[in-house]
């Protein structure tokens, strides 16, 4: 059942997608009134694909590749939603929702039987540190396309090419705003999402911090975005650079996330 | 009965005459009055902006035209004789597409200027209030909106700039998003650099310093942009405060340089900063554009953004004439039915129509009807119609030279449902009743 919301889901993604792509291109309204409501209604059919999948399986589903990867596509168009209605940046569908696209068809590639939950994930520390810890990938997912969009319109600003491109993309103003918002937003929840797993490896494996190649990488995009606040605050890092290390983040949370599952092994790799 | 646009623009008369015919906004009601209340004036309403002041006016045939030109003369205190080297006169069709040209902003001195719209629905508006706007003025009108809104809405012509501080300035927003909280410094004088500092007042920029090597200049320029003067040699101190800095002196080294600008945007902690070298030769070190957060645009810069867009333009203008050219034709058809010919061959088209259908229906029911009966159906439902609608008929021709004529034939259409020349009405015939889409604006 839930993989039927989620097979729909994706369909409705796809459309929203593509639609928001087109645009891009044409600037015809009626494309981005169509790209939100799928989007829209797409993510309303994933809520149902998640909850349904909680139900039947008896826990919060995210244990796994499949669903790692369907919740986090899930909370970047939450943010992604969120943003719109602040700030209604016409052409962000278009660069956020190919991001969504390859989390969730990652997700469908990866096996997505419900299975027994491993006694090691069995803590109702599970659903709060994984929920943090994906709320702020998210959050940092959509700084990463903003970043994207910043330099390329820095780009045409600069070398005076003023052209369609630069009547597309909004100020970069508006765009380094954002970026800064999903900063100070993404970082206390990538911050807690580690405290809470500290706490959780505590008392399920013995010791706050093991030094595996998630907790090491995790901190590591944690120094990054950690640089970026305090450059943003004391100093006045903002765009060119704060979108440089929003993308460098981003790669380092990718890293985290999916390259230590598939490259690495340690207590945290999904098996 | 004519259409007919007096008035003068940007385009054929210089800003001394304009001024004279600008009419203050609190007299607007009061001029009106008097140019309905002009012997041959049947409708009439006035258009008043910085750039153009015209007369639309319905007017009986052959009448009031030098009323009109006698009437803008008094207004500008000139003789007649002199202001008719400024003015245009159009009429009917002419007319018409004009007014359509002005209300989509291709008259405008910068086209697709988004105030001109409100403009022409102010003296509307106006009119509407001081009795001025009849029946062909009103649709005239809304034809008008109708459409501008088409041209704004399917061709690009609003989204760029096509004068160079237009340019500039939306570059700025472009970079700084909403200029409300930001300072600008001018440096030095000249139209382009006022007309830019202008603009961006018109955006609501909260503050404009003025400078100049000479302090009075700068005061002077100051005064009339309700900003602040500032000593030539105090600017560099200034601009850590200021967000957007325009420069046109005549110097012929550079003024503002990187190394002093480095320091600068450390202070003012990244917050991005434009700077627009309207000056030949140039008053900005060009390398600044290489600092981060910080844009240099020159005049070579900004003409090749007004280049880009002009050409872009002109796609996107020749389809705005192309509506225009449309909204005209259905205007004109619309005036045509007005008049009674062609209301009674609608009428007569009409009701043959029914009368076909009715008769098909009947003589499928009807088995065994030979063809002499068939034949004296006809004759009887033929003379049924004709009887109905002598009277009528009769009627409408008598509308032809009245006062009231054309309101009566536009009820006519009405009541008989004849309004297919409207382009906005469709009317469908159903054997049993009528259908009709409502018709157009009523309001924009």
């Amino acid at each position: 059942m839930n993989l039927i919301f989620f097979e729909i889901a994706l369909v409705i993604y796809l459309i929203g997608m593509a639609t928001a792509l087109a645009y891009l291109i044409t600037l015809r309204k009626p494309l981005s009134w169509i790209s939100n409501l799928a989007l829209g209604i797409g993510f309303l059919l994933h809520t149902s694909a998640l909850v349904s999948r909680y139900l039947e399986a008896g826990y919060t589903p995210i244990t796994n590749l499949h669903e790692a990867l369907s919740f986090f596509a899930w909370a970047i168009i939450a943010v992604y939603l969120i943003m719109q209605m602040k700030y209604r940046v016409e052409v962000l569908a278009a660069f956020v929702s190919p991001l969504a696209i390859i989390m969730i068809l990652l997700a469908s590639i990866f096996p997505r039987e419900i299975l027994p939950l491993p006694p090691a994930l069995q803590s109702f520390w599970l659903p709060i540190h994984v929920t943090l810890a994906f709320l702020g990938n998210a959050l940092f997912a959509v700084a990463f396309a903003i970043a994207i969009m910043y330099l390329i319109q820095e780009r045409q600003i600069k070398a005076k090419k003023i052209g369609s491109v630069y009547h597309r993309l909004p100020s970069l103003k508006v765009l380094d705003e954002i970026n800064y918002r999903c900063l100070t937003w993404g970082f206390p929840l990538m911050t807690l999402g580690i405290i809470t797993g500290s706490v959780w490896a505590q008392s399920a494996w013995g010791a706050y911090w093991n030094w595996d190649a998630k907790e090491t990488w995790s901190l590591i995009t944690w120094f990054v975005y950690a640089a970026l606040l305090h450059g943003r605050l004391t100093i006045g890092w903002r765009g060119r650079k704060a979108a440089l290390l929003a993308i460098i983040g981003f790669a380092a949370v990718v890293f985290t996330f999916l390259g230590v599952n598939l490259l690495l092994t340690g207590l945290h790799a999904y098996n | 009965m004519e259409i007919v646009i007096i008035g003068l623009s940007h385009k054929t008369a210089p800003v001394e005459i304009r001024e004279k015919l600008s009419v203050p906004k609190g007299l607007l009601s009061d001029y009106l009055k008097q140019l309905v209340s002009l012997p041959g004036v049947q409708e009439g309403t006035i258009i008043s902006t910085c750039n153009r002041v015209e007369v639309i006016a319905v007017i009986n045939q052959g009448a009031g035209e030098q009323e009109l030109i006698n009437f803008l003369a008094i207004l500008a205190q000139l003789p007649a004789g002199e202001l008719e080297r400024y003015l245009y006169k159009l009429k009917n069709a002419e007319a018409v597409k004009h007014l359509f040209r002005v209300a989509s902003s291709l008259d405008s001195m910068i086209i697709g200027e988004p105030q001109i719209l409100g403009q022409v629905k102010e003296a509307y508006r106006l009119a509407v209030e001081n009795k001025g706007a009849k029946l062909i003025l009103n649709k005239l009108f809304h034809r008008a909106f109708f459409v501008a809104k088409r041209v704004r809405t399917e061709t690009k012509i609003a989204n760029q700039a096509v004068s160079v501080s237009y340019a500039a300035v939306e570059l700025a927003k472009k970079i700084m998003g909403d200029l409300k909280d930001k300072k600008a410094l001018l440096i030095g004088a000249g139209e382009m650099c006022e007309l830019a500092a202008k603009n961006l007042l018109s955006q609501g920029i909260k503050e404009i310093l003025v400078t100049n090597r000479t302090y009075a200049r700068a005061e002077e320029l100051a005064a009339e942009l309700h900003g602040r003067p500032l000593p030539f040699n105090e600017f560099p101190a200034q601009l850590e405060e200021v967000d957007i800095v325009i420069s046109s002196t005549g110097s012929s080294h550079y003024i503002v340089h990187k190394d002093q600008v480095q320091p600068v945007i450390r202070a003012r902690r990244h917050r991005p900063m434009f700077f627009i070298d309207i000056a030949v030769p140039r008053d900005i070190d060009p390398r600044l554009n290489e600092i981060d957060n910080i844009y240099v645009y020159d005049i070579d810069d900004l003409q090749n953004v007004v280049a880009e867009n002009k050409e872009e333009r002109k796609k996107e203008i020749a389809q705005a004439e192309n509506i225009i050219q449309q909204g005209q034709e259905s205007f004109q058809k619309w005036l045509k039915s007005l008049e009674v010919v062609p209301t009674i061959l609608d009428l007569r088209q009409r009701l043959e129509k029914v009368r076909q259908e009715e008769i098909s229906r009947t003589f499928s029911l009807l088995r065994n009807t030979s063809a002499e009966e068939r034949e004296i159906i006809d004759l009887l439902t033929q003379s049924i119609i004709n009887k109905i609608i002598h009277q009528p008929i009769a009627f409408l021709k008598s509308q032809n030279n009245q006062e009231q004529g054309k309101f009566n034939i536009e009820l006519f259409r009405k009541i008989f449902g004849l309004e297919e020349n409207n382009d906005r009405a469709v009317s469908q015939d159903t054997p049993s009743g009528h259908k009709r889409k409502s018709l157009g604006l009523k309001s924009s």
